[in-house]
């Protein structure tokens, strides 16, 4: 009969795809640069970088689209990563929309992702004049990601265009780009939320603690529980946050971001409770509740 | 090596109506792949049309998305999903819609499949899609076909319906040459024979789906099969560190070996195989690695390493090709060839035949339209090394692109190299252009007129050869009309001609700059990459672009032979600016308004020679 497989034999052919997709964006286009944004995936994604291309540094830079609304931790971990491991880090914020007073609490979420995630990731490919960004996306983390292609072409403006998607055979990819197009590449696109964590553990790579539980203040709206990580989270009249043991699932803005109770404070507990509990990923993100197929709206706009 | 494969590459094919989403559904729900949110949507969502009750799973919503694409008119697309297997293998599924205009979708879907699963409607029968599916799987190397026939639960589980749909399907693989055919009698809806056999077919022996994918194991992989590594990127560090990173495609290869650099035919031994994780002692098909070699040998990012079955370059080969474009292929036209990490411009010199899909047969045709499957023959620009593509897919499998648009507009499947490159060595004479342009006294250029009819191509190269010839130079003009009327007598006017047309006339204009003359050409050349195809036979400064611009109104006014007015009755259906476009030049060396003053533009055009120091008199 046939023989077992073993997970680590899967990860091996995830990372062998990976690494080649990496090798091959560092070499066609002119000016790649890896978008991180501080959460496992990205993680993960700076790991390979880093193995694509031993003993010879990463190639591109690495920008990170900051809403200024993150946790901090998370940018502490930042800058500890950065500096570690000798990064060229740019950092990217819509400082017009800063000025004019956006956050989480005063515009809906639609329109403050548009603004602070989306205009910035655009304006910050623009003024370094990127034509290739290397991000986490996975196809398994939502329905509508099932058909995105490893090498997502983005047209002048950065607009998603579905028809002009290219089909994807073998491992040969077209990189080649007309006037003012631009390319998203997604090398993780065939893992799933286990296969990173599975990866973070056997490549034992440095993650941000808030992935792990620990008693944080948190306050409960609408059903989701969100951590008061500054000043800023406007409480209600008599609303006193409460310490809870609660880890997230994923990073973001932290008002954007559900926490989920937990116990889990190593990476063992932490894959034993994610192999029960079988949520979708995103069901604790806020920012794709707003109306059907909102996932599908944003990239069209450019977000990733 | 036990040739056990972690991740297995899975193609469907089959339509809604074959079941086709219920099964992928059902594979997933039962192989625990679905979150458990998505899972209590198809219970309690449901949409027009579907007869499942509410709080059962409607097993088609967890891969829907497909219907909204289509109706917005996306045409390739094939959709990514992932399962685990009990055993622990990982199934990724290249899912495809089945419609018959989706030719190119099954295409990409089944280029990196191993496996197949066909699904057949057993009340239906075998139809023509089955041989669509069938052929296209066959032709882009998918070894093993599982023929699920579907909806057994409809046909009393007969073993004899079985039997029937299963011969047909084994005579079609049979005369395809499909290595594995395998047939399972299947309900997606019932869930028989999916992840656990059915009582209700005692008489089917066999596994069930899963089962089948569970101790599937490749059958193809020949052991003595070369080693092949194309050279994706040079890694270079501190201490002289020179690496050749890249994935090994087939074969494997350990320290001591000896590789050869396909492309020089020069050869070298691997030092050491680089991994972040340390040296390996053997890097094996599917790895991602970086090699070093025991001496400097010149490669760079594209040319493959190759050891065991020889791998030769050649500039020609015969081809079967995917036409994946909405403009057809036009041959002719320069298009740029991706193989591996290398491209190179190449162009389709003849289309030998269309395949029917369905029939088998093949048909003459002259060109390939979005969709269509046929046998070309290309020429690269130079000698590039290419396996049969059902040696190795990654160096035996290739796509063409626009070289305006950028976009993939075919996927080619390289069948055999024609000699021809090496029958055929160019000799260097010794009085060449140079040595001829010095006898003459002025160097030899093609000037190239471009626009519409009527506009005032030939009466400009008319005066300006007056002019140059006057002053002692040698010149000649190829007009478009006087060609077509000899050489190029048997070409019309489709795209396709078109590029033929200017192809010819490239080449002409080549040998007669090769002879130390001026040479003009006055043609409508009205596509932008024809005349980047014939640009690009010059070195830069040899080949001047004018563009005689002249308003479409004014040449239909001027109407020197008569054509817009054919046109304009209907008898002209290819006319340049009326039924076909023009595409301007973005950035000629030269633009002539063809409303200005005949004597004041050929001055102009002789002046910008001159003063580009294009011809020293």
């Amino acid at each position: 009969m046939h023989q077992t497989v073993p997970y680590s034999a899967v990860l091996d052919e995830l990372e062998a795809e990976a690494i080649h997709i990496y090798r091959e964006t560092a070499a066609a286009f002119r000016n790649p640069v890896l978008l991180y944004s501080i959460g496992k995936d990205s993680s993960v994604l700076l790991h390979l970088a880093i193995k694509a291309f031993y003993p010879a540094p990463v190639p591109f830079p690495v920008m990170h689209i900051d809403t200024t609304w993150k946790f901090r931790e998370m940018i502490e971990f930042r800058d500890k990563r950065a500096h570690d491991l000798g990064l060229d880090l740019r950092i990217a914020q819509n400082l017009e929309a800063i000025a004019e007073g956006v956050t989480p609490f005063s515009h809906g979420t639609h329109e403050y992702t548009r603004l602070m995630k989306t205009v910035a990731l655009r304006e910050g490919i623009d003024r370094y004049q990127f034509d290739a960004a290397i991000g986490g996306a996975r196809r398994d983390e939502e329905r509508s990601r099932a058909k995105e292609r490893i090498y997502s072409l983005r047209e002048p403006g950065h607009r998603w265009d579905p028809r002009k998607q290219r089909p994807e055979f073998w491992r040969t990819a077209n990189t080649q780009l007309a006037p003012e197009q631009s390319m998203r590449v997604f090398p993780l696109s065939n893992w799933t939320e286990l296969d990173i964590w599975r990866y973070i553990q056997r490549e034992s790579i440095e993650i941000p603690g808030l992935y792990f539980a620990k008693k944080r203040p948190v306050v409960e709206r609408s059903g989701t529980l969100l951590m008061v990580d500054d000043e800023r989270f406007p409480l209600d009249q008599g609303e006193v946050p409460e310490m809870k043991s609660v880890r997230f699932r994923t990073l973001g803005c932290y008002p954007l971001s559900g926490a989920v109770e937990s116990t889990a404070d190593n990476l063992v507990d932490l894959i034993a409770e994610m192999e029960t509990s079988k949520l979708s990923e995103r069901s604790g993100r806020l920012i794709d509740g707003e109306g059907g197929g909102s996932m599908e709206a944003k990239k069209a706009e450019g977000y990733f | 090596m036990s040739g056990y494969t972690p991740v297995l590459h899975l193609v469907t094919c089959g339509s809604v109506d074959d079941g086709k989403s219920t099964l992928i559904g059902r594979l997933l729900v039962e192989t625990d792949s679905v979150p458990i949110d998505q899972l209590e949507y198809a219970r309690t969502t449901r949409r027009g049309g579907s007869t499942v009750p509410v709080g059962e799973v409607d097993y088609s919503l967890l891969t829907d998305g497909l219907e909204a694409e289509r109706e917005q008119g996306i045409t390739i697309d094939v959709a990514y999903r992932h399962l685990n297997l009990p055993n622990g293998r990982r199934v990724l599924i290249a899912d495809s819609p089945g419609h018959e205009q989706y030719t190119r979708n099954m295409a990409v879907a089944a280029s990196n499949g191993d496996v197949a699963v066909l699904l057949v409607d057993a009340a239906r029968g075998v139809r023509p899609q089955t041989h669509r599916h069938l052929t296209v799987c066959a032709l882009m190397g998918v070894q093993t076909i599982i023929v699920a026939v579907n909806k057994m639960d409809l046909v009393d589980f007969s073993h004899e319906v079985f039997e029937e749909v299963m011969g047909e399907v084994r005579t079609t693989a049979a005369r395809l040459g499909v290595e594995q055919i395998d047939g399972i009698p299947v309900s997606a809806v019932t869930g028989a024979n999916i992840t656990t056999k059915s009582d209700d077919m005692l008489w089917y022996k066999g596994e069930s789906l899963l089962g089948a994918l569970a101790v599937w194991e490749p059958v193809g992989r020949v052991a003595n099969e070369g080693f092949r590594f194309p050279v994706q990127f040079i890694v270079r560090a501190q201490g002289n560190f020179r690496g050749y990173a890249g994935t090994v495609v087939a074969g494997s290869v350990r320290p001591g070996d000896e590789v050869m650099v396909a492309d020089s035919g020069r050869s070298a031994r691997i030092d050491r195989i680089v991994t972040s994780d340390g040296d390996l002692q053997e890097a094996k098909f599917g790895q991602a690695v970086t090699l070093t070699l025991d001496h400097e040998v010149d490669i760079t990012r594209g040319d493959i390493l190759a050891s065991g079955s020889s791998l030769q370059p050649a500039d020609r080969f015969g081809v079967d090709m995917v036409w994946l474009g909405e403009e057809p292929l036009a041959h002719g036209r320069s298009y740029l060839l991706i193989s591996g990490s290398r491209s190179v411009p190449a162009t389709v010199t003849s289309v030998r035949h269309q395949l029917d899909v369905v029939s088998g047969h093949e048909h003459a045709a002259r060109v390939l339209n979005m969709n269509d499957i046929g046998r070309v023959e290309i020429a690269t620009d130079r000698p590039i090394p290419m396996d049969p593509y059902e040696q190795c897919r990654d160096t035996g499998g290739f796509l063409l692109v626009d070289r305006v648009t950028a976009d993939t507009v075919a996927a080619g499947l390289s069948r055999h190299a024609m000699r021809r490159a090496f029958n055929l060595v160019p000799h260097d004479y010794e009085v060449d252009h140079q040595a001829r342009s010095a006898l003459m006294g002025h160097p030899a250029r093609v000037v190239w007129l471009t626009g519409l009819s009527g506009s005032g191509k030939s009466t400009i190269a008319d005066a300006a050869v007056r002019k140059l010839h006057a002053m002692g130079i040698h010149t000649y003009v190829l007009d478009g009309d006087n060609v077509r009327t000899g050489l190029n007598k048997d070409l019309g006017f489709t795209p396709e001609d078109r590029a033929e047309n200017v192809r010819r006339v490239a080449e002409v204009s080549k040998l007669m700059r090769d002879s130390g003359v001026v040479v003009f050409v006055a043609l409508v050349s009205p596509y932008r990459s024809d005349r980047e195809t014939a640009a690009s036979l010059f070195a830069e400064g040899e080949f001047v672009e004018v563009f005689v611009d002249t308003p479409v109104d004014i040449c239909s006014e001027r109407d020197p032979k008569g054509l817009y007015a054919k046109a304009a009755a209907g008898n002209l259906p290819n006319m340049t600016g009326v039924g076909q476009i023009y595409e301007p030049p973005v950035s000629p060396d030269l633009i002539l308004r063809g409303t200005g003053d005949l004597e004041a533009s050929a001055d102009l055009l002789v002046a910008a020679i001159l003063e580009a120091k294009v011809v020293r008199t």
